[in-house]
């Protein structure tokens, strides 16, 4: 996630010296800032060659694998923290990385793009899909193949018997408790098995 | 460099009186912290970079990696090529005198391993006082040569780079190693090893042999994409400016009908000249027995165990000799253990030569890796 302060609040939730897989880990961002701030050890997975690179170049551990290949070279609950920021929706093995997710990492923390938000309700009410800063993409080249909400992966999560053990909404950098499937952007998930 | 002293090999056996050539590049620093060792593959040398002043196509094997501003720069680091033991460039080898006989080593040369050569390689540098290298790298054979050092010599490691290789060699692969082993034993040339005092080579075992590593170093792709069904007449007449006209057959079983065949038999002879017969032997041999999880029940998780230092693992997609799934198997041995690795898998077209080659993605992983290398020299 390029916001900042976003990634600042989702890096809050991550305890201090963990141990972190971070999946779609970009340019490694987020790790960098979690093994500087936080005193965390891990490790990204990304696909895009520049982005293996900007992990490299920035110190950040990388391993280059396709996340819909599955996450079998890790073992059950091998990390502290699994990450799955702004990924979980350009993934066609959404529901089983989800299930991955906890099983690798002894917490899971998801978050994506809220497609309940209001923005986009009163688009598509006017019979527009939404084209917002957080869902920059027109339809037909949207690289995000699962369009869901903050309410849906409330009930995939209990499909899969996922512990929730937080969820709230991130809107312009502030934690949405109130109404999140309605306030908030992005929806973010703690989860473990 | 001549050493006395014997070195004990994992056969049981042991070399004396043995002489290693190497080169190396750069500036040693006060810390002497900066060393890095380039171990090479099947066919290679010392010398990795730089060309010989006096000598025409003297480039080095790895030149396009190792150099002043290059991936491996040898402005920052001191960077070591050393040529094992049992090669036909300069170290002692089977065509060099048996101390104990007088003669030729021949086919007497004891049966060097990845283990042994790597041993090797760590009295050369007690020899150069670098205690400990900033880091040791090596693509297919020379990668398995970087990984053994991290077990052997883990405290005297800083970072690995192991590209293009594998944890073992799988089925397919040694029984590639045996067509070519056969080929050079079976030659009437070969005398048993000891063809040195027939005055003779056995070329047309050694030409096999290097046909044979030639098509599995390429991908499919690239062959087709090469040589397709181009006809060596074709080509020929493609050259004498006649592009158009439709070459027949030449109804030859024997003559190089087509391109890929004159590109084969043109690598086979070249390598024929040069390449010593038992060297040819004992190295593929080496990458046979190279194995580290076997002493330890086939548990590739627990021989790494041993090793403590941070590794960039890099594949290429379509190599197919040394395929990307092996490197997964040393990345997941690491992260199993916990340590610090890094993988890039690219997707070159080259096939297993793509180690070699100048792939922009490939050399920028490499050049940022030791860029982080150089930032934690102690200068």
């Amino acid at each position: 996630m390029s916001d900042a302060t976003i990634q600042r609040a989702i890096a809050e939730l991550v305890p201090k010296g963990s141990r972190v897989l971070d999946l779609g880990c970009g340019d490694g961002a987020m790790l960098d800032y979690l093994q500087r701030e936080r005193d965390c050890t891990g490790y990204g997975i990304e696909i895009a060659d520049a982005n293996v690179l900007a992990c490299i170049a920035r110190g950040v551990n990388v391993i280059q694998l396709n996340l819909d290949e599955g996450l079998a070279i890790f073992e059950d609950a091998s990390f502290d923290v699994v990450l799955q920021i702004d990924t979980l929706q350009h993934l066609r093995n959404a529901e089983v990385m989800l299930r991955e997710t906890a099983r690798v990492g002894r917490v899971g923390i998801v978050a994506f793009p809220n497609f309940a938000h209001w923005p986009n309700r009163l688009s598509v009410l006017q019979g527009r899909m939404p084209v917002t800063k957080r869902l920059p993409y027109q339809w037909y080249d949207t690289p995000n193949i699962r369009v869901g909400t903050h309410a849906d992966l409330a009930d995939l999560a209990a499909r899969n018997s996922l512990r929730v053990l937080d969820s709230f909404g991130l809107q312009e950098g502030r934690i949405v408790r109130f109404a999140p499937n309605w306030f908030a952007g992005t929806s973010v998930y703690k989860l473990a098995r | 460099m001549h050493f006395e002293a014997p070195l004990p090999l994992q056969s049981g056996a042991a070399l004396r009186d043995y002489a290693l050539s190497y080169e190396t590049y750069g500036t040693l620093n006060a810390h002497k912290s900066n060393a890095v060792l380039v171990c090479h593959a099947l066919n290679a040398s010392h010398h990795v970079a730089g060309v010989y002043a006096d000598q025409a196509n003297s480039e080095g094997w790895w030149d396009n990696m190792i150099g002043p501003g290059k991936a491996l720069d040898t402005n920052r680091f001191f960077v070591i090529g050393i040529n094992n033991l049992g090669s036909c460039f300069g170290s002692t080898g089977p065509m060099h005198t048996n101390p104990d006989t007088g003669k030729a080593y021949g086919a007497d040369f004891p049966v060097v391993t990845v283990e042994d050569w790597v041993d090797a390689q760590a009295r050369l540098l007690d020899a150069l006082g670098i205690h400990k290298l900033a880091a040791v790298m090596g693509g297919s054979l020379g990668g398995m040569q970087a990984l053994s050092w991290t077990l052997r010599y883990p405290e005297r490691v800083g970072h690995a780079l192991v590209i293009a290789s594998a944890p073992n060699l799988n089925a397919e692969n040694i029984a590639f190693n045996e067509v070519a082993r056969r080929a050079i034993v079976t030659d009437p040339d070969f005398h048993g090893g000891h063809f040195y005092e027939h005055g003779v080579v056995p070329k047309r075992g050694l030409r096999i042999a290097r046909m044979i590593g030639h098509i599995t170093y390429l991908s499919d792709d690239v062959m087709n994409e090469k040589f397709g069904r181009q006809l060596r007449a074709a080509a020929q007449a493609a050259k004498d400016g006649k592009p158009e006209q439709l070459t027949s057959y030449l109804y030859s079983t024997q003559e190089a009908e087509f391109q890929i065949e004159s590109y084969l038999r043109y690598q086979g002879d070249k390598f024929a000249e040069y390449f010593d017969a038992n060297t040819y032997l004992l190295i593929t041999r080496a990458l046979d027995y190279f194995d580290p999880a076997r002493n330890f029940g086939g548990d590739l998780d627990r021989a790494l165990a041993a090793a403590s230092c941070k590794f960039l693992i890099v594949s290429f997609t379509t190599d197919w000799r040394f395929a990307p799934k092996r490197s997964r198997e040393i990345v997941k041995a690491l992260l199993h253990n916990q340590r610090s690795v890094s993988y890039a898998e690219i997707d070159a077209p080259h096939g297993h030569d793509a180690f070699l080659l100048n792939d922009p993605r490939y050399k920028n992983v490499v050049r940022s890796y030791f860029d982080g290398v150089a930032k934690e020299l102690t200068v």
